[in-house]
Parts: C-alpha cells; structure tokens; sequence
C-alpha cells in the first residue's frame, strides 16, 4: 500500500483512522445491499446493490431521473428519503440509523451539486466550526484557532484558491466555480474516507472543470474512496475513474472499467432503459 | 470568529437544567414590607438616607402612578399583576463598603457561577492589571443596591463619576436634580412612574467636557430575592465633547412567582457628546410552560440634547417571559445622530414587543435601525418602531432594516413600523424580511459534522452578525453564549 500519494495523509488524526481502516482490510469500505428509497411516496432506488472498495474511485452515471442524486443523499442522511428495503454498511456496520453529523464524523462527505448560501457566517468558520464538531464526535482534540487556520491556508493554496475567499460568507455571491470549489477545498480539510461527487462538473465551464478536477485528484489516496456522480463523460476525462456504474431506475444495470463512460458516450443511455425495467 | 467555538462549547457543557443561572445565593435581606403605600415609599428613601428633595419627588410620582393605568396595546399577553403582592426593596444587609476585600464572597461566587469574564473577576478581585490594557469597571448592582463600586479612583483622576445612583443623589445633588427625569419624565408611562416611586439604585454617570471615559463602564444586574420586584434606575449624561461606553448584562434565578421588573435608563448628551449603551439580557425567560419567568418592563431614553452628539443602543435580548422595550433616541440638537441596534430572541413560550423610537427634532438628524428578531418554540417576538420627523427638523434622514427569523412552525414574528413624516425634506428607508431556518441549510451544516444545535447556532450567529458587531469585544461573546443557551432545544 503506497501511503505517500495522498497528501493529507499523514495527519494526526488520521493516522489511528488509517490503522483501523488497515486492520479491517479485508471488509469494503462501503457496502449498499438492495437498496430501496421512496420520496415523498414515489418510488427512486429500486434495489441497488453497490460496493466501493478502500481507495477506489468509482463513477456513476446515468440519465436524467435514474437515481443517481438520491443516492448521495441517502448516503448522507437527508430527511424524507425514507428506506423501505436493504442496508448500506460503512466498514460492514449499517449507517442507516445513524443522524447525518453522525454519519460525517465516521468519514462520509458529499460535495453538493448546489452548495448552500450560510449568509453572515465566514467559511473559516464555517470549517472550522465543522471540523471541530467531527473531531469532537470521534473523540479527538479539538484545533486551536491558529494551528487550524495555519492548516486550511496551506490546503486552500494547495488547491489554488484564494485566501481572501475564506473570509467571506458560506457560499454567498460565490460564482459557480466558486462554489464547487468551495466544497473541494471543505472535502479537503475534513478529509473524509468516502467522498460522494454529485454532478461537481454541472454549471462548470472547462477551465473550471479542470481547477476542481485538479483539486479532486489531489485528494484522492489508497484511504479515501470517491463516488463521483455525473451525467458526462467529459468530466471523467480528468478525475479517471477505477470503476465505472451505470444507473438507471434506481438500479446498477451495468459496470466496467473506465472504458465504459466513453462506450456510453457513443452509444447513450437509450440502451438501459428496457434493461432496468 | 472564536467565539463560534465557544457558543458550541457552552452549548455543549448546558446539562438537564436549560437555566443554569437559576440559582438563589444564600445572603440575608432585607426587605420592605410587601405591597406598595405611601409608607413603602417612605421607607425607601428613609434606607438609602435620601433628602427631602427626592422623597417629594417619589412621593409625586407615587399619586401620580394611582392614577393610571397599565398599557395594554403591546401584543403580550399575562395575567394581571398584584402590585400589593410584591416586596419593592430588598438588600443584602451588609452594604457599606470601604473596599473590595468586604465584597461578601458569596457575591464573588455568584459573579463566577454566572462566567463573568475573567477580566472582571480579576478587577472585583482587585488585581491589577499592567497600564494601558483596555479595562472594564464593574458597578455591581446585587439585588437592588450596588455592592462594589470599582476602578473608582482612576475614573476620578478622568473627572468622571461612576456611582450607585443612591451615592449621587447624596453627593452630587445638583446634577441629579438637573437631569433625573429630565428624558423619562415622572409622568412619562405607567411602568417608568413607578419606577420613579420606588427605584431601588443602579448607576450615574457623568463624563465632564471633552472627556473621553477611559474604560467601558458595566453594570451587572440580577434578581436575587424572590418576589422582589426590581427598579433600576440609570442616569448617564456625556457633557461637551465627551464620550461614555457603557455596558450592562443580567441573568437571574429561577423561581416559580413571576418578578416584576420594571427600570428606567436615561441619557443625556450635550453638544459632540457620544454614549454608547450597550445590553445583554437575560432574565429568566420561564419553564416550559412559561411558568416563573420575568416581567420586563422598561423605559429606555437618550436625548441628545446637544448638536453634532450621538447615541447609540445595543441590545441583546434573549430572556424574559414577557418583554416590553423601546430604547430610543430624541434627536434634539442640530446634527445629531441615533442608533438603535437589536437581537431580540424568543423560545418556549417567551413574548417579546421590544423595538425603539427615533424622534427626529432637530436638523439634519440621521437615524438608524437594525433590528434581528428571531422566534423559536412557540414564542410571539414583535418589533415595534416609531420613526417621526417634526415638522421643523429638516433633512432628517432614517435607515430602518428589520429581519427576523423563525424556527420551527408555532412561533410567531411581526413587524410593526410606524413612520410619521411632517416635514417634506424628511428621508425613511424601511427594509424588512422575515425567513424560516430552511432545512437545506441545516441538512448542509449537518453534513459537514454539526448537530442541530450546533448547526443552528452557527446560522443563527450569522443572521445577527451585523448587530453582533456593534458590540464591545467583551459582550460579543457573553452574547453569542446566551443566543445559543436561549435557542436550546428549538431543534430536533
């Protein structure tokens, strides 16, 4: 195992977590098992069954309506997304019981496809604010305010982004860009284990695609696992995926290597519809 | 902004009991006999030695409040008060003090259970702190009399006067006279009248002129007796060219009886003078059911009487069962300038009507009003504002911005602005919104590691950061403690 890639890694903290996660080898880091969803009583997965290994980055794709953002937030916790089948197991332990600040601190991060705006509170705060509450949860100190803001200065130029953006509030009057870079660099100081894309690249020009791509492949390493969620394969040109899934119903229909996002992107998604049903 | 971390921390180390300030210190009291009479009156002013001048002062306010009656147009509701089943004094029987060391140490321990900054326990302590830090003066009211009067000598060296209003009446007659009253006058409303009756102390202020205070001035209140009604009674003039800040907080004990308190603040600032009176309360707000919290009624007005001066309010409200208070500004002089700064927040059962009056005389006055009202539980928080320009105070101009915030779906906001205008070349801008806690924002807190509570707090503290800002370093964290500690159990 190769513990030099991920840059972030060697971190205290995250140190007892990679021990744990190296004991555990053999149990995949994320197991969903015929997974049923409703929303507001209509029916979204339809037994999905998906299993992310330690380090893996895995895409998923699929048409519009297929499921693929209900999954991030299942995963995540969101109220009224009620699961009526199946179980998702975080190093073989079910999560679905468990609140969502919860289910943070145990490592899981999603990158929203639209961030929200926490007017009047500065993100260094708001980072802060959240890492402590993380570490708090898993039993480890607490940051002093200097040793923090030392930590998120160096990881914000590491990844690029500007200092002064810190300092203004969560989200509010960010571009686009902005945004979604905002949500990489908070994947980086939070250093989760699983981070869940949902659609990162929609509303990105190229030039964008390519910053948060950068800042993507930067984070990724043999402890942390991505599921990245998107409609194109354009943006698999630059976060390359280990695996591919394709989703369509609320179900896995297909999997490969990361040959099969260009497949899809000659042939569409018009194939699946019959085979999902 | 650390204190985020300590909101969270506080919220945190809160146990079963939400009101950790609910407790009684053990000192003796004593009190006058319950109800209010002549002889009540009388018995006041007889304690506190008090010249003849001012018993005929009370004792006029006293005929004068038989024969009105309570305000009912707030939108609180409370069942009717027994003004004869009150005591209206109470003190701790030691009160004559030559210096700090006979502080009774109760009273020190009850500064330490209620985590006045450590700053201000040094200085009751006595410690001294190397020249030129920025220090803070503690005017102790305990129960109605003022108990430790700090940091005395170096405000005399400035010539300002720091002092339990009862000492002055004693030792500055003259500008007692010439002022108490003179902004709140003894017919002024029901609760200000009898305030006038039979106010315990509280403090006076004078700044000469062209004097700037040295030091934030603060006064920490609370209830320590029950069923003792309390009646503060604040005077703080800023003569020519000086400037005052000065700061006041309470919490109180829980109790069942409801307490009455019902205070009267004035200001006072001549030509260029500036006050910036700045407020954390937290009165106990009552149970679950609103049972045992305190009635706040209270009268708060500054007149810049003078050109070019300014006044400025900043107030933190979060406890209290019902709540009914208006610090305003009259902009006499030419040029003046009010400000009014506000978070009023209300949970459980608690009913806020709170807001402020600029009264725009003079010319090219300028005002402004921020005001953040946020409602949680089954709460009613209104605001409550009165912007009006004379018809000779020409070029006034006012700045009005009320937000409020609501969490969960039984509590109440609204928003009643008046604006009356009789001068033509008078400017009023009034902005409002009012929004919910949405669940997008908590669930996106929530997924980056806070609980609920810590999620709300941290929007909530953004929400009111504008007015936040406006308070000195030493109260902007107290009053973040005190949002989170008053939003408890509004989630979930």
């Amino acid at each position: 195992m190769a513990l030099a890639v991920g840059q972030p890694l060697g971190r205290d903290g995250n140190l007892n977590r990679l021990i744990q996660v190296c004991e555990d080898e053999d149990v995949a880091l994320l197991e969903i098992k015929n997974l049923h969803v409703e929303v507001e009583d209509k029916k979204i997965l339809n037994g999905l069954t998906l299993t992310i290994e330690k380090g893996q980055v895995a895409a998923i794709m699929g048409p519009n309506g297929s499921g693929k953002s209900t999954l991030a937030y299942v995963l995540a916790g969101k109220d009224n997304y009620h699961v009526t089948e199946g179980d998702v197991l975080l190093d073989g332990k079910s999560i679905l019981g468990m609140a969502p600040d919860e289910r943070a601190a145990k490592g899981v991060f999603l990158a929203f496809q639209y961030p929200v705006e926490v007017p009047g509170v500065a993100t260094m705060t708001f980072l802060r604010t959240a890492l402590n509450a993380q570490r708090k949860t898993r039993g480890e100190p607490e940051f002093s305010t200097p040793e923090f803001m030392k930590r998120v200065r160096e990881t914000s130029k590491l990844l690029g982004i500007d200092q002064e953006m810190l300092r203004r509030a969560v989200n509010v009057g960010f571009s686009g860009g902005e945004k979604k870079r905002n949500e990489i660099l908070q994947m980086a100081v939070l250093e989760p284990r699983l981070a869940v894309l949902d659609e990162t690249d929609s509303g990105l020009d190229i030039d964008a695609l390519k910053i948060v791509s950068e800042g993507v492949n930067r984070l990724r390493s043999p402890e942390r696992s991505m599921i990245v969620i998107t409609h194109y394969q354009r943006l698999l040109e630059y976060i390359v995926p280990d695996v591919v899934h394709v989703m369509a119903k609320g179900r896995v229909v297909k999997s490969g290597g990361k040959e099969l996002a260009l497949e899809l992107e000659a042939t569409g998604y018009a194939q699946f519809a019959d085979e999902a049903a | 902004m650390p204190a985020v971390q300590e909101t969270v921390e506080h919220v945190r180390s809160i146990d079963v009991d939400q009101y950790k300030y609910g407790f009684v210190t053990d000192i003796e009291s004593e009190k006058a006999p319950k109800g209010l009479s002549e002889d009540t009156v009388r018995f006041i002013s007889a304690k506190k030695n008090e010249p003849e001048w001012m018993l005929a002062w009370r004792l006029e306010a006293y005929k004068r409040w038989l024969t009105m009656r309570e305000p009912t147009w707030a939108r609180v509701d409370y069942p009717k008060i027994d003004y004869q089943n009150a005591y209206y004094y109470s003190a701790p029987k030691r009160n004559v003090l030559a210096s700090l060391d006979e502080v009774d140490p109760e009273i020190l321990r009850t500064y330490e259970k209620l985590g006045i900054p450590l700053r201000e326990q040094e200085i009751l302590a006595g410690v001294v702190k190397p020249e030129g830090e920025r220090r803070v003066a503690v005017d102790a009211v305990f129960d109605s009399v003022s108990v430790a009067t700090t940091f005395k000598a170096e405000l005399k060296k400035a010539g300002v006067i720091f002092m339990p209003m009862s000492e002055a009446i004693r030792e500055h007659p003259e500008l007692v006279r010439k002022y108490l009253g003179s902004v709140v006058p003894v017919t002024d409303n029901f609760f200000a009248t009898l305030n006038s009756a039979v106010f315990s102390d509280g403090s006076f202020v004078y700044v000469p002129p062209g004097v700037r205070c040295p030091m934030e001035l603060s006064t920490y209140f609370r209830i320590n007796e029950a069923n003792t009604g309390q009646f503060e009674r604040t005077l703080i003039i800023a003569d020519k060219g000086a400037y005052v800040s000065y700061l006041e907080g309470c919490t109180a004990p829980m109790r069942d009886e409801n307490q009455l308190h019902a205070a009267v603040v004035e200001l006072v600032t001549l030509d260029d003078a500036e006050i910036k009176y700045s407020t954390v309360q937290n009165w106990y707000p009552g149970d679950a059911d609103g049972k045992g919290g305190i009635f706040n009624f209270v009268t708060k007005r500054g007149d810049c009487r003078g050109a070019r001066s300014k006044i400025s309010w900043t107030q933190v409200e979060t406890g209290s069962a019902i709540t009914w208070k208006y610090p305003s500004c009259i902009l006499r002089g030419d040029n003046s300038r009010g400000e009014f700064y506000s978070i009023a927040i209300s949970n459980g059962r608690q009913q806020v009507d709170s807001g402020t009056k600029m009264l725009h005389l003079g010319k090219n006055t300028t005002s402004r009003i921020i005001s953040k009202g946020i409602a949680a539980g089954k709460s009613d928080n209104t605001y409550r504002g009165l912007v009006s320009a004379h018809r000779k105070a020409t070029g006034a101009r006012n700045f009005t911005n009320c937000d409020s915030l609501l969490i969960g779906d039984r509590c109440g906001a609204h928003t009643v602005p008046y604006i009356e205008a009789k001068n033509s070349s008078a400017v009023f801008e009034h902005e409002a919104t009012t929004s919910k806690i949405s669940e997008d924002m908590l669930f996106y807190c929530r997924q980056r590691g806070m609980s609920a509570e810590e999620a709300t707090a941290l929007v909530v503290n953004g929400f009111v950061k504008d007015v936040l800002q406006q308070l000195p370093m030493e109260f902007a964290v107290e009053a973040q403690k005190l949002i989170s500690i008053s939003l408890e159990g509004s989630v979930g």
